[in-house]
């Protein structure tokens, strides 16, 4: 997996950008990648070749025997064919520049028109297309520059690995401890052979001076990826982090199992935003990834926050369920999603909101779009401990169907253990409807401007939380999505 | 058959149906520039399928006849096309789109068909200045232009952005569907007033209402009475006098038969 930035317009990334090699971040690059399968030996090997501590491999081995006893799961309402996991390859560092394309011209086309639909800047296409222009990683993260910057303010963003390198008690205090490796099927599975991923750490008091953002993308094919995302905010910490996906065109099915933990102390606030773009697979339902996210944030002191938002676009398959655990008094969790499928696409996604402490407040946006042949769930908990007095939720759920084909399902599962606490669900299923679409017509604006109008103003609530040029790349992803959606 | 330069619009022998129904049945009508026409007649006679087969609704199929506008072919064009073209339908209920403002959805509208006429598309500043124009002309506070399309508006306040958008796009015919229905008698006031700002030499309305309320505000140059998909009756303004008087019976007892089915042999 790689982080690289967003192909974005501020000119704090564009600065980023152009700082990036000042630094001299230096990595052995040579291109390395294990045979497909798994076995014990496979999560030693990964574990060696990162130079992690014992502790660290035992976690990870820990992770893996508890995986072997697990199956995956099947409640959620998607459609797929066994996974081989013996089939996968579980490492891969960068290709070398030799394997890469070596300009534009050797990148397919169509993946260079949806950079131009998204106005993907010019010095950001080479980079996202994976060619061999400075350096494009895979699997290993790139350091980030920012860090200087952001070492002022003592916050810590690197990767994964640098964390546990030069980091190792806070990793190891948090790490697992929002998501345990038994959690889950994927969980489990990340856990043992997670490949690198971000860190953050947001000291006591200190409000993060910028953005921080990674754009993941997938490049080597029949890779698994599992990245793993650690985000700690101390004390009255604030941070808000963006997360930004897209993937070149591949027809292999890519297996994608990431598991994101934050957790937030006494009157911390983080914000998690992610626009996820990966390959959805062809028209036909060919290709595309599977995305299978663990994503929890744990509001652990009182007054805390965390707050998700979502806009999921790609992926053939996507099962995610960003959740929050509102333990603290007072602590409040939001999640706000946009979930597009489109042709074949298959989305179960949703969020679980966990309320324990009391005066505990959660509010959940959901805007499901389906086109196409596309499927679309959305399941979500919520959930009031007996201990979680006067908790309060808003959830408000709704679809919109575009064309005959496609399906939109909604799950709510509502448990309230405590007499005063109060919850409220709205939902709505719509189609697209014929006489928005006329009136748009009438006035002269074409079919697909009018979808594409109508849909964004469906989604505005959503998109309004997001970052501004965030929601403007956002707003973008959504028409190229829907593109042969209608008519 | 004239074809003068001021001839907006000639219907001749339009039938057409509604989910297999034949709704219009024959219909002639000829507009011609400057002139405002309005159509009345019983419900379910058809009024409003006139006015959605010109802008060209799905489901409003057209079996015969011919419609030309300014001498060409309406009824080969794309609903968007039309509107490009300057056919513009105030819609008896406008409908509301969440989340998209409504200037937003204006300028998109003014700039695609600005676009088709190969003029160069307004800038914000550009068209902002043309909104703060358009709406002293109206006497329309800018309140409206702030929200989400017809989202939220009163019954008046939906008529009025109808006549709204009809000014920032300056079409060459305008269909009016029942642009009274629902307003009481000082937003009727309001929304005639702003219609009749808009009469010009060059633009033609069609006017459709069911009540002869809305033609003492806007006077129209012709009045013709639509029964059973047919134009059963052409007449000045007195004509809609008359039929006040003495309601839609009056021309079946004239011997007309607006209502299929009404005189069974």
């Amino acid at each position: 997996m790689s982080t690289d930035q967003i192909p974005i317009k501020a000119p704090s990334v564009d600065h980023f950008v152009q700082q990036k090699y000042k630094h001299g971040f230096v990595t052995d690059i040579e291109s390395d990648t294990v045979p497909p399968g798994l076995n014990e030996d496979v999560v030693r090997w990964i574990s060696a070749r990162k130079g992690e501590p014992e502790w660290l491999l035992d976690w990870r081995l820990e992770a893996y025997r508890r995986w072997l006893q697990m199956d995956a799961p099947d409640w959620a309402h998607l459609k797929i064919d066994p996974i081989d996991f013996q089939a996968i390859s579980y490492f891969s560092a960068p290709k070398s520049d030799k394997d890469r394309p070596q300009s534009l011209d050797e990148v397919d086309p169509k993946l260079l028109e949806t950079y131009d639909k998204l106005g993907v800047p010019l010095h950001e296409r080479a980079r996202l297309a994976g060619v061999a222009v400075d350096a494009v990683f895979d699997s290993v993260s790139v350091g980030t520059t920012f860090r200087a910057e952001l070492m002022k303010a003592g916050v810590i963003f690197c990767s994964f690995s640098e964390a546990v390198h030069d980091h190792p008690e806070l990793v190891r205090q948090y790490l697992g401890s929002v998501v345990p490796p038994r959690d889950n099927f994927f969980a489990a599975l990340n856990s043992a052979v997670f490949s690198d991923g971000s860190f953050v750490y947001i000291p006591k008091g200190v409000r993060c001076p910028m953005e921080l953002s990674t754009y993941f993308r997938i490049n080597a094919a029949e890779t698994g990826q599992f990245e793993r995302t650690l985000i700690i905010a101390e004390e009255q910490a604030q941070v808000s982090y963006l997360e930004g996906c897209t993937a070149p065109m591949r027809d292999e099915n890519q297996l994608h199992a990431a598991v994101v933990e934050l957790v937030a102390l006494e009157d911390a606030s983080i914000k998690y935003s992610t626009v996820q773009n990966w390959y959805p697979g062809d028209e036909n339902g060919v290709g595309g990834i599977y995305n299978f996210v663990t994503k929890r944030g744990d509001c652990r002191g009182d007054r805390s926050k965390i707050s998700w938002t979502q806009v999921e676009t790609g992926s053939a398959i996507t099962w995610k369920y960003p959740s929050c655990i509102l333990r603290g008094e007072r602590s409040v969790g939001e999640f706000y999603s946009v979930a597009l499928t489109n042709n074949f696409q298959q989305a179960d996604t949703g969020t679980k909101m966990i309320h324990i402490g009391r005066d505990t407040r959660s509010k959940i946006i959901s805007k499901g779009i389906s086109a196409g042949h596309g499927q679309n769930a959305y399941r979500g908990l919520v959930r009031i401990a007996k201990s979680a007095a006067n908790a309060r939720n808003f959830t408000q759920c709704d679809s919109m169907l575009i064309g005959k084909s496609c399906g939109a399902h909604t799950f709510p599962y509502i448990e309230v253990g405590n007499p005063t606490a109060k919850v409220e669900h709205e939902a709505t299923t719509s189609r697209i409807g014929e006489d928005q679409l006329f009136y748009c017509l009438q006035r002269g604006i074409s079919e697909e401007d009018a979808v594409s109008m109508i849909v964004d103003g469906f989604c505005k609530q959503v998109f309004r939380e997001l970052p501004m040029e965030f929601a403007v790349e956002a707003k973008a992803l959504l028409e190229v999505s829907l593109e042969g959606a209608v008519g | 058959m004239k074809e003068s330069e001021q001839t907006m619009l000639e219907i001749r022998n339009l039938h057409a149906t509604v989910g297999g129904k034949a709704i219009l049945k024959g219909l002639d009508l000829t507009v011609n520039a400057g002139e405002v026409h309005a159509i009345m007649g019983p419900n379910g006679a058809g009024k409003s399928t006139l006015g959605y087969v010109l802008a060209g609704r799905e489901g409003y199929e057209v079996t015969a006849g011919e419609v030309l506008f300014k001498g060409r072919n309406l009824l080969e064009l794309e609903p968007e096309e039309r509107a490009c073209e300057g056919v513009f339908l105030a819609f008896q209920y406008p409908v509301e789109i969440p989340g998209v403002n409504n200037t937003y959805f204006l300028r998109a509208a003014l700039n695609a068909q600005r676009k088709h006429r190969g003029e160069p598309e307004l800038d914000s500043m550009q068209f902002l200045k043309l909104v703060r124009e358009k709406l002293e002309i109206l006497h329309i506070s800018d309140d409206l232009m702030h929200r989400a399309v017809n989202e939220g508006f009163s019954g008046g306040e939906k008529k009025r952005n109808e006549i709204f958008q009809m000014a920032m796009l300056e079409p060459a015919l305008a269909v009016l569907d029942e642009t009274d229905s629902g307003l009481d008698i000082d937003a009727l006031r309001l929304v005639a007033d702003g219609v009749n700002r808009q009469r010009s030499p060059e633009r033609a309305m069609i006017v459709v209402t069911h009540y002869q309320r809305l033609l003492e505000h806007i006077v129209p140059d012709f009045v013709h009475v639509l029964a059973d998909g047919k134009i059963v009756a052409s007449g000045d303004a007195e004509l809609a006098l008359k039929l006040e008087e003495q309601g839609y019976t009056w021309l079946e007892q004239g011997g007309i038969k607006p209502l299929a089915g009404a005189n069974p042999a």
